[in-house]
């Protein structure tokens, strides 16, 4: 099947008015008769679910949470993009969509990343709307802050908690629909299969995690909006019950799944403190706005630390190495994603690590506590403060910015961040890859949709901080309820999709089967023995630092833990009751099969790009010299595999990114 | 560090319940609670036995899944925490451990210490939220400017995470805290004022109607609640419940 990403005629700027204009709709009376299945209600499935329903539709909406309300888009801390230009500082939709493309290594489509952009303004507008309560400054109007690969002040945000504050906006939405019986909402559910008549996806196959139940659920469109797979890092910060089993699933019914190696390593993460670690912690990225970040320039120095004989305090500012700044002059410690994680690492690498696994910098707040002390003396007009003075009122405006942050840091290390710099690490956070869609977010099966994290199309091969919000936003809010019309107005003839057909009959007795298989094995292993054997193969060959031996080793150790754990698994209870273990151990198959495809994906990207930097492909000279080398003229293109029995037999279709609007440059923040 | 844990067991809704007594070893002081009782899961599967089932996701203290009650305590000993951000640096070697689910009529137990808090759900269904289209259609967001004060204290209102201590923690298991915080941050914003009188009569009289029981006045709530929502929002949602009775009254 050749991919056709279905572009839309016309300049870039005009491409989806255009588009709009022309799509199909289907009349109101219609919509009444056409039913629509939402898995996954964060901020992408939350948001679409409550506009389908709004539109008319009749939606069906299924989360593994307890409710909606705990998506993970809850943990989204730092904030939102939106091209609004309230600062006057020279953002516009088209700079906003510039800093994405090339935020992302020039590995996502520009029509879609400029729709982005231009929809961007009408998500703060809605969010206000519903009473989110964004920042806000003494004269009434939104605030502003920045972000990492920008040099303007786009990103709105609720204290740490954007992502917390958009996604009970998207929630409220939702209950309003509920409660008028628009939406029919499945908590504590999850997918387990997709199920594709004559080759349109038709519904899907549920299990009740209360009672055990599987039953059949049908649909004249199905959304996926399940969010992301980090966890198949088994250490990332992404919550525990992050999975990629309803888009795995559809990808075996015939999805494609693409880039599946770009993953997002976070700069900003809480370090590991020990093997008892379960999850990773992210502080949020905005932190880079008022912390410099370091680590002792002399090995010496760093050794002491480490060992507890010297207090970072006590070391002279000559005696500190602030790396980003002295290496990327431009953007200092604003640095993107991608840049700051590879250059903490190869610190830490290299010996200049300050906690005691040697995995940590610094992440320090004094010269911003001083700088704000001193100008609120100025402010309040007092004349020769005292040191002590400054530093409390400078706390104070931390305080008010990064409060949520500061106390949650000081919960998880025991120390106290105002007084002694903060210790940060990357970890794995955000993944780009995911399902194949075209520009109407359809995937490669007729009638299955994908949007948000759950997709691959806009972020590229590295995401900029608070883009992550608001895709998941515009894909739910302004992107599919306009496309999916396309597909539905097909469908007004069509009448209720039956559930008593030999394809659900099907797709619930494998269902069944697979659950039996694995309660059956009754082996010596807990899931989570395969889990973090998986993690490790992971992090170690296929994190931020790749390269083909490493890459082939990881496919055959992959499929090596594939066949204990098919042999060797653990697994307590019944299938028929509340039965965690159960639904780990099926979720954690899965994330084996994807680890597979994406050391497969990794090794053919013989390039370093975004989030990953391929150990064979560096700058060699040059004012780059021992940057990442990215490699247009052969790998300027999104992989899409196709399932085809087995990960490692995964079949290639490339899609060729074709740029006719932002030259292709080599990324520089110097 | 080595732990006597008394778990509240209990297969289902329908079971009676009882605690088990379990000894765990060699946990971390840098361990999370949770990640002590994933040690004590693991020990439970290698030995054949059934895992304790405790709700949690994400694992950085917002989601509001994990509703343990600790050594009679919503969340434990620490302030402003969730169990998930409770460190076992807060207790010492050879402590006996408590562990419930939450105690509440309209929070029945699934398994273990997992409660059903669709309760929730169904209060903010019935008017915490602002009727306003979702078509992108609304005017500028700064077309509307609010007052820094009244912006913070929504936010603080809106920081509540749903997660039930406020309930737990309550002799009456009463859900002011949660309704009240929602009503406030509605009632700050000039988004809100529309609804504002019906939102309120709605919201509390589903909480009426979920077997929720009145504030107690001993405070509780607040003293347990991890995000610190405070006792003035539910002395601003019984000003606004007043005034909407009277209002309608009129009416």
């Amino acid at each position: 099947m050749s991919l056709d990403a279905k572009i839309p005629e016309g300049p870039l700027d005009q491409k989806w008015t255009l588009h709009k204009n022309t799509i199909d709709l289907v009349n109101p009376a219609n919509k009444r008769h056409i039913d629509v299945i939402v898995v996954g209600t964060g901020l992408a499935g939350g948001a679409a679910a409550a506009s389908l329903a709004e539109m008319g539709y009749n939606v069906s909406a299924f989360c593994y949470q307890d409710s909606p309300r705990r998506a993970h888009s809850i943990a989204a801390q730092g904030g939102i993009n939106a091209a609004k230009n309230y600062q006057n500082d020279g953002d516009s939709v088209y700079r906003l969509f510039y800093d994405t493309i090339k935020g992302g290594d020039y590995r996502s489509r520009e029509a879609n990343v400029y729709r982005l952009a231009e929809v961007s303004a009408n998500i703060i507008d809605q969010c206000v709307a519903q009473g989110v309560p964004f920042a806000r400054e003494y004269g009434g109007l939104l605030d502003n802050r920045s972000f990492g690969g920008v040099l303007v002040s786009r990103t709105f945000y609720a204290k740490g908690q954007t992502g917390q504050q958009l996604l009970l906006g998207a929630y409220s939405a939702m209950s309003r629909q509920i409660a008028k019986g628009k939406i029919k909402m499945y908590n504590r559910h999850e997918m387990l299969d997709l199920v594709v008549v004559d080759g349109k996806a038709r519904g899907i196959i549920a299990r009740n995690l209360v009672t055990g139940e599987v039953s059949r659920h049908s649909a004249h469109a199905v959304v996926l909006a399940s969010g992301g797979y980090g966890n198949v890092f088994f250490l990332s910060t992404n919550a525990m019950g992050s999975n990629v089993t309803a888009a795995w699933k559809a990808h075996k019914k015939g999805a494609y799944f693409a880039n599946p190696c770009f993953t997002q390593i976070h700069p900003t993460c809480i370090p590991r403190s020990g093997d008892h670690q379960s999850k990773l912690t992210l502080m949020s990225e905005s932190l880079r706005n008022d912390g410099r970040i370091w680590v002792p320039k002399k090995k010496e120095d760093a050794e002491a630390i480490r060992e507890g004989r010297l207090k970072p305090t006590e070391l002279a500012e000559e005696d500190r190495d602030y790396y980003l700044e002295r290496r990327y002059p431009a953007f200092g410690n604003l640095v993107p994603r991608d840049v700051a994680s590879r250059a903490a690492k190869e610190r830490c690498d290299a010996g200049y690590g300050v906690n005691p696994t040697g995995e940590a910098v610094y992440l320090d707040f004094a010269a911003a506590i001083e700088r704000y002390g001193n100008e609120k003396a100025t402010v309040l007009g007092l004349d020769n403060p005292s040191k002590e003075e400054i530093r409390r009122m400078g706390e104070e405006v931390i305080e008010s910015k990064y409060g949520n942050l500061f106390q949650m840091y000081e919960k998880i290390v025991d120390e106290n961040p105002y007084k002694t710099p903060m210790m940060i690490y990357p970890a794995v956070h955000y993944t780009m890859g995911g399902i194949w869609v075209d520009y109407n977010l359809m995937t490669t099966i007729p009638g299955c949709y994908a949007t948000g994290e759950a997709n691959f199309s806009d972020h590229g091969a590295n995401r900029l901080g608070a883009s992550a919000l608001m895709q998941g936003l515009a894909d739910g809010y302004f992107v599919l309820p306009y496309t999916i019309g396309e597909y539905l107005a097909d469908e007004i003839r069509t009448g209720p999709i039956p559930i008593d057909t030999a394809e659900f009959d099907e797709a619930e007795n494998a269902v069944n089967e697979r659950i039996a298989k694995l309660l059956t094995i009754n082996g010596s292993k807990p899931v989570d023995y395969f889990h973090k054997r998986l993690g490790l193969v992971m992090w170690n060959e296929v994190g931020m630092s790749r390269n083909a031996e490493g890459l082939s080793r990881a496919m055959d150790e992959m499929n090596q833990i594939k066949e204990e754990f098919w042999s060797d698994v653990k697994v307590p209870g019944t299938a028929d009751s509340f039965n965690q273990e159960l639904e780990k151990a099926g979720r954690v198959a899965d994330l084996i099969e994807l680890g597979i495809l994406m050391a497969k994906d990794a090794l053919v990207r013989e390039e370093s790009c975004g989030g990953h930097f391929r150990e064979e492909s560096v700058e060699t000279s040059g004012e780059q010299e021992g940057e990442a080398k990215r490699d247009d003229e052969n790998f300027k293109f999104v992989s899409a595999w196709e399932w085809t029995g087995d990960s490692r037999e995964a079949q290639l279709h490339k899609e060729d990114l074709v740029f006719e609007n932002v030259e292709l440059k080599q990324r520089s923040y110097k | 560090m080595n732990l006597t844990l008394k778990v509240w067991r209990q297969k289902n809704a329908r079971s009676t319940g009882k605690m088990e007594t379990y000894e765990v070893k060699g946990i971390s002081p840098d361990s999370s609670f949770l990640e002590m009782m994933d040690e004590l899961n693991n020990d439970l599967i290698e030995k054949g036995e059934d895992p304790v089932a405790f709700d949690h996701d994400c694992r950085e203290g917002i989601c509001g899944s994990c509703s343990m009650h600790i050594n009679g305590e919503a969340h434990g000993p620490d302030r402003l925490v969730t169990t998930c951000q409770l460190h076992m640096r807060k207790f010492n070697d050879g402590d006996t451990i408590y562990i419930e689910p939450w105690r509440a009529k309209p929070f029945p137990v699934i398994k273990d210490l997992v409660v059903d808090r669709t309760a929730f759900d169904r209060i903010i269904q019935s008017g915490g939220f602002v009727s306003v289209n979702t078509s992108g259609n609304t005017t500028d967001a700064n077309a509307i400017p609010i007052e820094k004060e009244n912006a913070d204290k929504a936010f603080d209102a809106a920081t509540c995470i749903g997660c039930g201590a406020c309930v737990a923690a309550c002799k009456n298991a009463s859900a002011m805290l949660f309704v009240s915080a929602k009503v406030s941050q509605l009632a700050l914003l000039p988004q809100g004022q529309v609804e504002r009188e019906e939102r309120v009569l709605n919201m509390v009289d589903q909480m009426d109607d979920e077997g929720f029981g009145n504030c107690s006045n001993t405070g509780a709530c607040e003293v347990q609640c991890p995000k610190g929502i405070s006792l003035d929002n539910i002395a601003r949602m019984n000003r606004e419940y007043a005034a909407a009775m009277a209002a309608k009254g009129e009416k």
